[in-house]
C-alpha cells in the first residue's frame, strides 16, 4: 500500500473527533447556567407527547404550581403516542436524578409497570394523571378525568339533541387499544343507549388523536355514507378535522358533532356552532393535585388515595333537559390551552 | 507514547472508531462533571440496558448499510415479532413455539425485503418503507388492538440478569454484546464479510470479482430479520408488554446510531462496534441531559445536530478521496 493511503484516514477520523467535541462544548455550558439549585425538592413528569396541547398545559401547571411551592419540575414525554419505551427510560432517567416523586400520563396503561414499581421501591411517590394504570393500584394514585363519564356525557347529549331524527354514527376513536379510548368510547355507547355493532354505527376509524388523520378518514367516510347524521370523536383536534371534511361537503349544520378535551379553541368551536358539544377536562387540576401529592408526600409521608375524578363538565349552547351542562360562557373562562 | 499504545491508536483509527469512541468518552466525562447522579453504577448499568432493543435493531441496519442499503421496516418487524410471540403465549400457552416462529417471521420478512430489492432492481429505500407500511398494518390486524402482556419466564429473560454491589448486568445486555461480537468477526474475518462491503463499495465490481451479489445481499436482510426478532425478544425483556404502537421512530432511531458510529450510508464503510459505540452515544445523551435536567427537546436538538455532522464528515472524507 502506498504511505498517502495511510494518511488520509488519520486526518479524517481526528477531524471527526474534534468535530465531535467541539459540539459537545455547548452543552457543556449550558449545563452550569441550568444550576441544580440544591434543596428544592425535585418532581418528575412523564407526558405522552411534548406536542398534544393537553399535556403542555399539563406540563405548564404543574411547573408553576412547583415553583410556587419551592420545587422544580423536570418534565420528559414520550417521542409518540404508544411509545412505551421512551417512557420507562424517562422514569429510570427521573429515578437516576433523585426526584421525590413522579407524575406520568401512561401512553399503555400496563406496560411502564416494572419502571414504575423499580421506582416506588426506592421510596419514590408516582401517581397517574389522565389516564390509569391497570391495575389501578400500581401507583399510589391516580388524577384523571372519569373518561367513561366524559364519554357518556358527549354520548347523553347527541341522543338528545338528535330529537328523534335518525342516528347515523360515525366514531372517531383514538389510539387503538389505549385505557382512554376504550372508556370514552364504552362510556359513549352506553350514553347513546347502543351496543357495540348496533346497526347505527355506518362507519369508524382510529384517528389517533390526530387533526389530519381524522379528516381524511371523515372525508372517505362521508364518501361512503353521505347520510351520516352524528359524528362521535375522542378528542378536540379529531373533531376539528371531522368539521373541515363535513364543512368542505356543504353539510355543516346538518352533522352533529360531540367530543371531549375544553380547550379553548374546541370552545370556541362549540360557540360558533362548528361542534354541538364538548365534555371538559381540568388538566391544571391534574397537575396541581399530583404535585401537592407528591409536596405533601414528602413533608408527611401520606400518600393520596386511590382515583381522584378532576371532574367532566358537558360544555354547550344547546343544553338538553335532563342533563346538567354549562354554557360556552363558562367555557371559555376555565378552558385551558 | 509506548509503541504499544501507539499501536493500539494507530488500530482505532484505522477501524473508524476513533471518532465515535472519543465522542462518547468525551460526553461521558463531560456529563460526569456537571452532574453528580450520572456516573453511578446504577445509572451506567441503565444506560446499557437502555441500549439493548435500539443497539439490535441497529445492528442489522448497520449490515444493511454496508451494502448501501437501507431499511425503514426494521422497528416494525421487531413489533409484529413482540406481537405473535406474546399473542401465542397468551393464547395457547406455547411460549417456545410462538418464540421460534416469531424468530421464523422476523427473518422471512427479511428475507422478502433483500429478495424484492435483488429481483426487482428496486431501490431498498422503496421496498422496506412498504414492508413498514404492510408489516405495521399487519400487526395491528393481527393485536385486534389489543396489548398483550406477557409473565412467561423464557420470553423476560433478557431483562433479567446478575447484580455485582450496585451494579446489574442484563442478560439482554450480554446478548447484544455476544452479538455485536459476533458480527464484528464475520465482518472483518470472513469472506461474507468482505463481500458485503465489497458490495457496499460498488456492486459492478464486486460481481465482476465473483461475488454472488443478489445471494450475499437476501442473506444480508435475512440476518438483519434474525436480528429484528432477537431485538423483539430483548424488548420484551425490557417492557413484558406487546403494543402495535410501540417503536415508530426505532427505524430513525437504528439509522442515527449507525450513522454516529461512523458507517457510511453511501455503502462499503463502518463497522459493528461503531455503530455500538453510536447507539451508546445516543443513549448517554439522552440520559446525561435529563441529568443536567436539560428539556427533553434539546436532546432532541443535540443529537440531530451530531447526525449532520456525522454525515458531513463522512461526506467530505469520500470527496477527499482519489
Amino acid at each position: 500500500m502506498d504511505p498517502a493511503r495511510h494518511e488520509r484516514p488519520r486526518t479524517k477520523t481526528s477531524r471527526r473527533a474534534v468535530a465531535l467535541l467541539i459540539a459537545a462544548l455547548p452543552l457543556a455550558c449550558s449545563c452550569k447556567s441550568s444550576g441544580r439549585a440544591d434543596g428544592l425538592p425535585l418532581i418528575g413528569l412523564v407526558t405522552k407527547t411534548e406536542t398534544n396541547p393537553f399535556f403542555v398545559k399539563l406540563r405548564e401547571a404543574a411547573t408553576v404550581r412547583a415553583a410556587q411551592q419551592g420545587a422544580e419540575v423536570i418534565a420528559l414525554a414520550g417521542k409518540f403516542d404508544g411509545d412505551s419505551e421512551g417512557q420507562v427510560t424517562a422514569i429510570e432517567s427521573l429515578v437516576s436524578k433523585g426526584v421525590r416523586g413522579i407524575l406520568v400520563t401512561p401512553s399503555n396503561s400496563s406496560a411502564i409497570l416494572g419502571a414504575v414499581k423499580r421506582a416506588r421501591d426506592k421510596g419514590i411517590l408516582v401517581t397517574a394523571l389522565d389516564t390509569a394504570t391497570e391495575p389501578a393500584d400500581a401507583v399510589d394514585g391516580t388524577f384523571a378525568t372519569d373518561n367513561r363519564e366524559a364519554g357518556r356525557l358527549q354520548g347523553a347529549w347527541l341522543r338528545a339533541a338528535l330529537a328523534g331524527k335518525v342516528a347515523k354514527i360515525v366514531m372517531l376513536n383514538g389510539t387503538p387499544g389505549s385505557a382512554v379510548d376504550t372508556a370514552r368510547r364504552d362510556g359513549f355507547l352506553q350514553g347513546f343507549g347502543i351496543e357495540d355493532g348496533d346497526a347505527a354505527i355506518v362507519g369508524r376509524a382510529d384517528a389517533y388523536g390526530d387533526q389530519t388523520k381524522a379528516q381524511a378518514a371523515m372525508e372517505n367516510l362521508l364518501q361512503a355514507h353521505p347520510d351520516a347524521t352524528v359524528v362521535y370523536t375522542i378528542n378536540e383536534p379529531t373533531a376539528r378535522g371531522a368539521y373541515a371534511a363535513i364543512s368542505a361537503r356543504g353539510k355543516q349544520g346538518q352533522i352533529l358533532i360531540g367530543s371531549i378535551d375544553g380547550s379553548c379553541g374546541g370552545v370556541a368551536d362549540v360557540k360558533e356552532g362548528r361542534l354541538g358539544a364538548t365534555v371538559m377536562q381540568f388538566p391544571k387540576r391534574m397537575a396541581e393535585d399530583g404535585i401537592d401529592a407528591v409536596l405533601q408526600y414528602t413533608k408527611t409521608g401520606k400518600r393520596p388515595a386511590g382515583f381522584v375524578d378532576t371532574g367532566a363538565v358537558l360544555i354547550t349552547d344547546r343544553p338538553q333537559p335532563g342533563l346538567a351542562s354549562e354554557k360556552t360562557a363558562f367555557g371559555l373562562a376555565s378552558c385551558w390551552g | 507514547m509506548t509503541f504499544a499504545a501507539r499501536g493500539a491508536v494507530g488500530h482505532l483509527r484505522a477501524r473508524g472508531w476513533m471518532g465515535p469512541l472519543a465522542a462518547l468518552l468525551a460526553s461521558i466525562v463531560l456529563f460526569s462533571l456537571v452532574t453528580d447522579t450520572f456516573f453511578t453504577a446504577d445509572n451506567l448499568s441503565l444506560l446499557l440496558e437502555q441500549s439493548v432493543v435500539i443497539g439490535l435493531l441497529a445492528l442489522g441496519q448497520t449490515i444493511i448499510v454496508l451494502t448501501a442499503g437501507i431499511d425503514l421496516a426494521n422497528g416494525a418487524i421487531a413489533v409484529l415479532g413482540t406481537l405473535v410471540v406474546a399473542k401465542h403465549a397468551a393464547s395457547a400457552g406455547q411460549a417456545a413455539a410462538g418464540l421460534v416462529c416469531a424468530l421464523s417471521i422476523c427473518t422471512a420478512l427479511g428475507m422478502a425485503s433483500g429478495g424484492l430489492i435483488t429481483r426487482l432492481r428496486l431501490p431498498p429505500f422503496i421496498v422496506t418503507l412498504g414492508m413498514l407500511t404492510v408489516v405495521s398494518a399487519a400487526g395491528r390486524l393481527y393485536s385486534q388492538s389489543r396489548n398483550y402482556p406477557v409473565s412467561v419466564d423464557l420470553l423476560t429473560v433478557f431483562g433479567r440478569g446478575l447484580n455485582i454491589g450496585h451494579a446489574s448486568l442484563s442478560y439482554g445486555v450480554v446478548l447484544m454484546l455476544v452479538l455485536y461480537a459476533a458480527i464484528e468477526y464475520v465482518l472483518a474475518q470472513t469472506a461474507w464479510g468482505r463481500h458485503v462491503r465489497a458490495i457496499g463499495g460498488n456492486s459492478e465490481a464486486a460481481r465482476r470479482m465473483g461475488v454472488s451479489v443478489d445471494r450475499t445481499v437476501v442473506s444480508v436482510y435475512a440476518v438483519g430479520g434474525l436480528l429484528y426478532g432477537l431485538a423483539a425478544w430483548a424488548s420484551l425483556g425490557r417492557i413484558p408488554n406487546a403494543d402495535a404502537n410501540a417503536y415508530q421512530t426505532a427505524n430513525l432511531e437504528s439509522i442515527t446510531a449507525a450513522v454516529l458510529g461512523g458507517t457510511s450510508l453511501f455503502g462499503g464503510r463502518g463497522s459493528a462496534v461503531g455503530t455500538l459505540l453510536g447507539t451508546l452515544i445516543v443513549v448517554v445523551l439522552r440520559s446525561g441531559l435529563t441529568q443536567a435536567g436539560i428539556d427533553a427537546l434539546y436532546q432532541e436538538v443535540a443529537t440531530g445536530i451530531l447526525v449532520v455532522l456525522a454525515v458531513a464528515l463522512d461526506a467530505v472524507a469520500r470527496r477527499g478521496r482519489p
